[in-house]
């Protein structure tokens, strides 16, 4: 199936589907930040491929999750990373799978502590569907519908490939 | 006297290797101490944020439970509970229920009943943390904010912090410690860490009457000459010198040990030029340290007050994260069982 998955034409198709969408909202100045770690990866190469000057922000959103209760603090949390300011800009949020949406909530609730931003792009990789919050992407590289045993992984830096795994349930 | 008991490694891990209490740094392995490290570095960032604040503890209690003041520790510590959105509970028992004759497990039992999910100590008995920590019910943290002369976890882990923050390692580090050892809870903690973090050599430089005996077992070189013991330092570490807590004549005169053991700038010239400076507070200044030194460049004693917030932030959502990782694991087996 990942064969299926050319990553060139992916990421091409998300370079043009975030060209589209930051011309039909008139941004002309995005500010892009990365979900760590496959989010980062690509907001590096977004970044360059649609000429950004202004270095990318990394999020690492284990402080604002929303399991905490469950399972407790992210033994590996990194400090976020956003080299500029979020009040009153529009920004392209970048991440590698968006499948139950609370990844993305909780990478928004993080992005407003740092201001409140004009605007938030969703910009994801693959889309796996099977949404448990009212959050959808704005561009997506490619929907994907899976067996419920299985799982996609963004590998890289370089060169970045996605890997289907087996849960084995 | 040194507690050095074996329970409290199980007692503050959980079955897998969690932190659930946060009581002495004995039995926490180089990885953990680690772990710690890099958790409050995150919250350092959050500190240079906006909104200073992340959503761990929301909905959760923590009671500062304070049976001996401390202006600072508490309020860092309050500070560190509102920042992971804790509601937060001070309570000074040495003027309140105690005094009225309350005993202490009497106090705990109205203070579990309010709900409480994490309560920080600070006790002039050693041990005080531990046997709360034994007694209170399954599900409440309890970090220890320094008890007697036993430990101060969390002064030692935010003095950690601060030296990787400066060294960026602690292989090779020549550290020492000067001053009061003898009353100072925090140096036996920080011994413990340096060795667990593989500093290189631990000092401590003071007079034989402020010294415990066999300090040399918890790992360290003593010196007794202070123009010796700087020599090719990479950090400096001052103790509060504890006149509420001498009893007898341990020292001939303040103006002597300073003489002798205060730090000033011709004896800070005597270490290596990049050593730190650095003292938990609150100062003496002219009984420990000169106030050129203090206020220097080479001073990071401002740094370290700014990182016993991210500490504290670290070890108490770490606590709760492994109490509610512990409840679930056995809600689970209840429910297989």
């Amino acid at each position: 199936m990942t064969a299926l998955l050319d990553m060139d034409q992916l990421l091409d198709d998300l370079e043009a589907g975030l060209r589209k969408v930051l011309e039909d909202r008139g941004v002309v100045d995005p500010a892009l930040i990365g979900i760590r770690t496959g989010g980062v990866w690509l907001a590096d190469v977004m970044s360059k491929r649609l000429g950004l000057q202004e270095p990318w922000g990394e999020l690492d959103i284990s402080f604002y999750r929303d399991d905490f209760s469950r399972i407790g603090l992210n033994p590996k949390v990194k400090p976020s990373s956003l080299p500029f300011s979020t009040e009153d800009r529009d920004i392209i949020l970048i991440d590698d799978v968006i499948m139950s949406g609370r990844t993305i909530r909780a990478a928004m609730n993080e992005i407003f502590d740092y201001g409140r931003p004009a605007s938030i792009i969703l910009a994801t990789l693959v889309d796996l569907g099977a949404r448990e919050l009212p959050i959808q992407p704005d561009v997506t590289g490619k929907l994907l519908s899976l067996q419920s045993h299985q799982r996609v992984k963004l590998r890289g830096p370089d060169p970045l490939h996605i890997e289907l795994q087996e849960t084995g349930k | 006297m040194t507690v050095n008991d074996p329970s409290s490694t199980s007692l503050q891990l959980t079955a897998d290797g969690q932190l659930r209490h946060f009581l002495t740094l004995d039995g926490l392995d180089r990885t953990l101490l680690t772990e710690i490290l890099d958790t409050a570095d995150s919250f350092i960032e959050v500190g240079e944020r906006s909104i200073k604040k992340v959503p761990l503890l929301r909905g959760r209690t923590v009671v500062n439970l304070f049976f001996e003041s401390s202006t600072r520790t508490r309020s860092t510590f309050e500070l560190a509970a509102k920042r992971l959105s804790a509601d937060v509970l001070n309570l000074d028992i040495s003027t309140s229920a105690t005094s009225k004759g309350e005993s202490l497990s009497d106090t705990l039992l109205n203070l579990e009943a309010m709900a409480s999910d994490m309560f920080v100590v600070r006790h002039s008995q050693s041990g005080a943390p531990h046997f709360i920590a034994e007694s209170v019910t399954p599900g409440v943290a309890i970090i220890n904010a320094g008890d007697g002369r036993h430990a101060h976890p969390t002064q030692a882990m935010l003095d950690m912090l601060t030296i990787r923050q400066h060294k960026g390692r602690f292989e090779g580090l020549k550290v020492a410690i000067v001053g009061d050892v003898l009353h100072s809870r925090v140096a036996r903690s920080q011994i413990r860490a340096l060795n667990e973090l593989g500093a290189a050599e631990v000092r401590v430089i003071a007079p034989a009457t402020l010294l415990p005996r066999d300090v040399e077992s918890l790992g360290c070189r003593v010196e007794y000459d202070m123009a010796r013991g700087m020599k090719d330092l990479d950090v400096v570490i001052m103790l509060r010198l504890q006149k509420e807590r001498m009893e007898g004549a341990l020292l001939p005169s303040e103006r002597e040990f300073y003489r002798l053991y205060g730090l000033n700038q011709e004896k800070l010239a005597l270490a290596d030029p990049g050593c730190i400076v650095m003292h938990p507070g609150p100062i003496n200044r002219g009984v420990e340290i000169e106030s050129a030194v203090a206020d220097g460049p080479q001073s990071v004693i401002l740094n370290q007050v700014t990182n016993g917030i991210a500490i504290r932030m670290a070890v108490m959502s770490m606590a709760m994260g492994g109490q509610v990782a512990d409840r679930n694991r056995k809600l689970a087996e209840g429910a297989h069982g």
